[in-house]
């Protein structure tokens, strides 16, 4: 078992003035019963909420600025460009992302893959080539790249891991070589909450010239993400698991890649000039931007990362943290309850199994008593296969969350066992 | 949480502990395998049709408590049946847990199997309870692989 001391990455500073009860405020969906109980939401890996502050700025856009963008030249269009462009700026402070064209709006992690799949990989992998994943992916870093496999006649190599779910380094030093075109590794775990050493990883890759991929959609809510600092060549992430609503989401390349890309979808808003015998494509980011995006969702993750920035990030990861050593330390403590993923580097996800006892059926009496996690594969299928297990229950958490919560949790858990006796 | 002592009845927590007719089938002549790619549950239906009769049956594979006791108690349901018999009552059992048919009102075959009928309170766990019938139904009529939505 990992020491509880070392799970999060980032320097926990104390938490100590986290007025957790004030920030709830900020989310109004946090303010209801489900099935009788106070709702206690911890499944924050699969979609977290959304506070005042974003959904009052979408409503805004929406009330008072919608209209199309990048054409009009009427007062709303041009409204609407502004904020549009302005969530942008906002994202590439985010990330510390050299140039805000570096930055394309996607609908979310998933979409921002693929981009890279088709823009990238279609262009520059080819028979016999070779893209190395890790065994924690998600399907969403795997399926795209088998695709482009079975297209290309190249072949996927996947970094194993250990029995705490971290990745074995030594084995991935042995997976490259000169047959290595492409690197897409997750940043955190969503199964296991592992975080792994991805500045390391892509180091090692470019020694061989190849470009990594970083799937941030764990990590960028919960921990401080610098592009450059990381020097990841794409770097894709989700707005709906940042606080901000669906439909939102960000893939970074570095400018010279992009450029060399094929573009992604073809349509308006991506191209300068389209005659019958040739189009012109847009200069970046407009280059991957086909057709009307979700406005109002991206300036809602503009907002979204205002909220952040306001109630501090550092401040917000070093609480996430204390909640999961409390959660590590309660569920640990539970005779039959086994957690699955004890990296040293962690954060923010709690993945169990309890013996004899389905995570489905957690996840219904949990339910019953208002508690929302997550019970399956967690959209990674060969993780679940590594720990020979057909699904866990996995509980995860924000900033809004509380120890109370967690003892609520704990609770239900016992009353499960007991169920089931 | 009456909804859910409904759910977990004791006889359903007894045959997801103790499941009957839980093991491969030598005599087998016609299987199907069954999946629910949402949550990863699947089985293997193993039927020995003789003269259209169920001459015997029973089933394997892994999914959670409402799966396995549904899995269970069907191979006890349908274990010496006719094959139209065991439609009628796959029929049965379907329109009851989604809630297309009140088995207090309406005459049917189900006996025991009505203790299913809480999962209609809980759509998401339906397709636990249906997954063995549609793989049974599957293994009658010769397909090989069911999946459910």
């Amino acid at each position: 078992m990992a020491t509880l001391e070392q799970l999060i990455p980032i320097k926990p500073k104390p938490s100590k003035g986290w007025d957790v009860e004030r920030i709830r405020k900020d989310f109004p969906v946090l303010r209801q019963t489900v099935n009788g109980r106070p709702l206690v939401y911890l499944d924050n890996a699969a979609s977290s909420q959304v506070p005042v502050m974003v959904i009052e700025r979408g409503a805004q856009y929406i009330e008072q600025e919608h209209s199309n963008i990048h054409r009009g030249v009427h007062y709303l269009s041009m409204k609407a460009t502004t904020a549009y462009e302005g969530a942008r700026e906002k994202v590439k402070r985010f990330i510390n992302a050299r140039e805000s064209k570096e930055c394309i709006f996607v609908r979310g992690a998933t979409e921002g893959i693929n981009l890279v799949m088709h823009g990238y990989g279609r262009k520059f992998i080819g028979a016999g080539d070779e893209i190395i994943i890790s065994a924690m992916e998600h399907h969403s870093n795997i399926v795209p790249w088998q695709m482009l496999c079975e297209e290309k006649n190249a072949r996927l190599r996947v970094i194993p891991m250990n029995d705490a779910g971290e990745l074995l380094m030594d084995e991935y030093d042995a997976l490259l070589n000169e047959k290595t075109k492409f690197v897409a590794v997750t940043h955190v775990s969503n199964a296991l909450g592992t975080v792994n050493p991805v500045k390391e990883i892509i180091e090692r890759a470019h020694k061989y010239g190849v470009p990594v991929l970083i799937d941030g959609a764990q990590s960028a809510p919960h921990m401080r993400v610098d592009v450059q600092d990381l020097d990841c060549d794409f770097f894709a992430f989700s707005g709906h698991k940042m606080f901000a609503p669906t439909g939102s989401g960000i893939v970074y390349g570095k400018a010279a890649l992009l450029e060399k890309m094929n573009p992604f979808q073809g349509g308006g808003d991506m191209i300068k000039s389209v005659t019958f015998e040739k189009t012109i494509y847009a200069d970046l980011p407009n280059k991957f931007e086909a057709g009307t995006p979700a406005i109002a969702s991206q300036i809602g993750l503009g907002a979204a990362i205002d909220y952040l920035s306001i109630i501090g990030r550092e401040k917000a990861a070093a609480y996430e943290h204390e909640l999961l050593v409390y959660a590590t330390e309660r569920l640990s403590a539970i005779e039959g309850v086994r957690i699955i993923g004890t990296a040293r580097e962690k954060i923010g996800v709690l993945s169990f199994v309890i013996d004899d006892i389905h995570p489905h059926d957690i996840g219904t009496i949990l339910d019953q008593a208002g508690i929302a996690i997550r019970a399956g594969h967690h959209c990674a299928q060969p993780v679940m296969k590594r720990f020979n297990v057909p699904a866990t229950a996995r509980a995860s958490f924000a900033f809004y969350n509380t120890k109370e919560e967690i003892d609520t949790l704990a609770t239900a858990i016992e009353q499960v066992i007991e169920v089931f006796g | 949480m009456s909804e859910l002592s409904e759910l977990y009845q004791a006889v359903i927590l007894d045959h997801n502990k103790k499941p009957r007719n839980f093991h491969k089938l030598e005599t087998a002549n016609h299987t199907a395998e069954g999946f629910n790619p949402l949550c990863g549950d699947q089985l293997t239906v193993y039927l020995q049709l003789e003269d259209d009769t169920v001459k015997d049956i029973s089933f394997e594979g892994h999914g959670c408590a409402i799966w396995k006791a549904s899995a269970s108690m069907m191979t006890q349901a349908v274990k010496g049946k006719s094959k139209q018999e065991a439609e009628l009552l796959f029929n049965e059992f379907h329109r009851m847990v989604t809630g297309q048919f009140d088995e207090e009102t309406e005459p049917n075959q189900l006996g025991r199997l009505t203790i299913f009928a809480g999962v209609r309170e809980f759509p998401v766990r339906v397709k636990c309870a249906t997954l063995s019938w549609h793989t049974m139904h599957a293994a009658l009529n010769n397909q090989e692989l069911v999946s459910t939505e």
